[in-house]
């Protein structure tokens, strides 16, 4: 059984059909790519799966739980974390702050500690910089707390909504790559990305979604090399 | 002859101020609820001065009718209001959430009217006589030419104790960071597991409970309780709220000091009768000068 199935999902906004009806599913231990163009509907459907927008029709399994009758706020004590899009980390709180909220929902002191210290050990500029304000974080290591303060709640599954925005190439590359870290180390991931390229270089599997509908899935090593994916996606 | 004549001037300014810095106390305590909820809940609960009222009501009552002793009576108000707080949140305004801040704040309008005319038709339009729950030796100053009032030195202690709480409670507690997350951005608080509509809840719980507070010091020092008694103080506690920086709660301490000072420093050297319109000047000449007000952060909205 896949940890988190989507099947039929179909989402409105207002009386604009966004999402008519998806369906994929990510199992336990891998990175699953959501690719597609500006308004496909990517973050809308990331918005549903963590109860930010409700579901018109269809349903959201995760680990054999029914999350479209789930109250949103008991979704990360299940074990899902979401890193939105525009990293959205509370600006006017220090860094600690926000990692302390990340943590909202766990209650023991010494495995607190424990996460603390193993995100300072994955993002050592978020110890350095602990007690500033995070609104005067710059833009990379404000997307390193927003993905920190997921991590604090020890997620079985990581949702990730555009890291690659507005940073630096080299930046870019440096995300990534703590993106796969955190995957090897256990953590399923969810991506949502415009870049393709970088997605589909870290990615087990991708989805292709276009104006609210999955056109095309696969392998990522194959998607990559897909000639219409080549030309719509990766600019070639 | 002349020197006594600046000395006794000198006394009354003394005395106007400590009676200026006495309701500016009481409109604190009624602004911080104001600030709370707009800190927290982004809307203004125009409503607040109303349940003021209601609980000023509850302890005239207990007291008069049934006897009960004045403190038990300012408890068993608090809980009144509290309760009376949160079902208005929930039956009111929680329905809204998501509507426009227009539809919302018409909404509290109506709620304020609707508890006045509940009150006058419960309580009748006759004028009620409070008898003050605070009873102790007024402190006397400059052999007897200056003297504090009991009630003033209750408003004041009492209005600095709330403001401390309040600021240790939203810092440090667990339920006052998640307000103050809610207070930033609802959705990246509900992402983190914050229950929001419960950490709302609470808001309104917690203003309410002040606003019980708040009309046992207002009542105590100005004794009349009719139906629109929570009315005017409630909207000047708005300017107050306004004035320190709305959703601050030093702001809110310091707004409502300073709007208490200037009422009756104007009742006092200007106009009696123009008095009410030199505190709502302040707050047209504050949103012209520093809408943020003294306290107040300049929010930059991302797109």
């Amino acid at each position: 059984m896949a940890l988190l199935e989507i099947k039929d999902l179909e989402v409105n906004y207002g009386v604009i059909k966004a999402i008519k009806g998806v369906s994929f599913e990510v199992n336990e231990g891998e990175i699953i790519a959501l690719i597609g163009a500006n308004g496909a509907g990517k973050t809308t459907i990331l918005h549903t799966i963590t109860g930010l927008i409700p579901a018109k029709a269809g349903s959201i399994m995760f680990d054999g739980k029914e999350l479209t009758k789930t109250p949103p706020h008991k979704i990360v004590s299940m074990g899902m974390a979401h890193v939105p899009e525009g990293r959205r980390i509370f600006q006017q709180l220090s860094v600690l702050e926000n990692l302390k909220l990340g943590a909202y929902t766990r209650k023991d002191k010494a495995e607190f500690d424990s996460t603390l210290k193993m995100v300072y050990e994955r993002f050592p500029r978020l110890e350095e910089r602990k007690n500033q304000v995070a609104g005067t974080l710059s833009g990379g290591e404000q997307q390193m707390l927003a993905m920190g303060r997921a991590l604090m709640s020890k997620p079985r599954i990581i949702l990730m909504d555009e890291p690659s925005m507005g940073l630096s190439p080299l930046l870019v590359s440096e995300i990534f790559d703590i993106i796969k870290v955190i995957n090897e180390s256990g953590t399923t991931v969810l991506l949502v990305e415009q870049n393709a390229k970088k997605a589909l270089s870290i990615a087990d599997r991708a989805y292709v979604l276009e104006t609210g509908n999955i056109s095309l899935s696969g392998d990522a090593k194959d998607l990559i090399n897909d000639e219409s994916v080549k030309k719509a996606y990766l600019g070639e | 002859m002349l020197s006594l004549c600046l000395g006794c001037r000198k006394l009354t300014f003394i005395s106007n101020l400590i009676s200026g810095i006495s309701l500016g106390g009481i409109y604190a305590v009624i602004a911080l609820g104001y600030t709370m909820v707009y800190g927290i809940a982004k809307m203004l609960n125009f409503a607040h001065g109303d349940v003021i009222m209601v609980g000023s009501y509850v302890v005239f009552m207990l007291t008069t009718k049934a006897g009960v002793n004045p403190y038990l009576a300012l408890v068993i108000s608090m809980v009144a209001c509290t309760l009376l707080g949160m079902t208005i949140e929930r039956f009111a305004y929680k329905p809204l959430r998501g509507a426009s801040p227009l539809a919302v704040l018409i909404t509290a309008i109506g709620v304020s009217y609707f508890l006045q005319n509940a009150a006058m038709h419960l309580f009748g339009t006759q004028a009620k006589n409070f008898t003050s729950i605070i009873n102790f030796e007024p402190i006397s100053l400059a052999g007897g030419q200056i003297v504090i009032s009991d009630e003033t030195v209750v408003t004041i202690a009492v209005s600095v104790v709330i403001m401390i709480a309040l600021t240790l409670f939203v810092n440090k507690t667990k339920p006052g960071r998640a307000m103050l997350a809610v207070s930033e951005d609802r959705g990246a608080a509900q992402l983190m597991g914050i229950n929001v509509n419960g950490t709302i809840a609470l808001t309104f719980a917690i203003g309410s409970a002040l606003a019980a507070v708040a009309g046992v010091l207002l009542c105590s020092t100005y004794p009349l309780l009719s139906s629109t008694t929570g009315a005017m103080p409630g909207i000047k506690a708005f300017v107050a709220a306004v004035l320190g920086g709305i959703g601050s709660i030093p702001g809110a301490m310091i707004g409502g000091l300073v709007i208490g000072v200037i009422e009756i420093l104007g009742r006092s050297y200007i106009s009696s009768q123009m008095a009410d319109a030199i505190v709502f000047a302040v707050l047209i000449v504050v949103l012209l000068v520093k809408p943020t007000g003294i306290l107040g952060k300049k929010y930059v909205e991302k797109v």
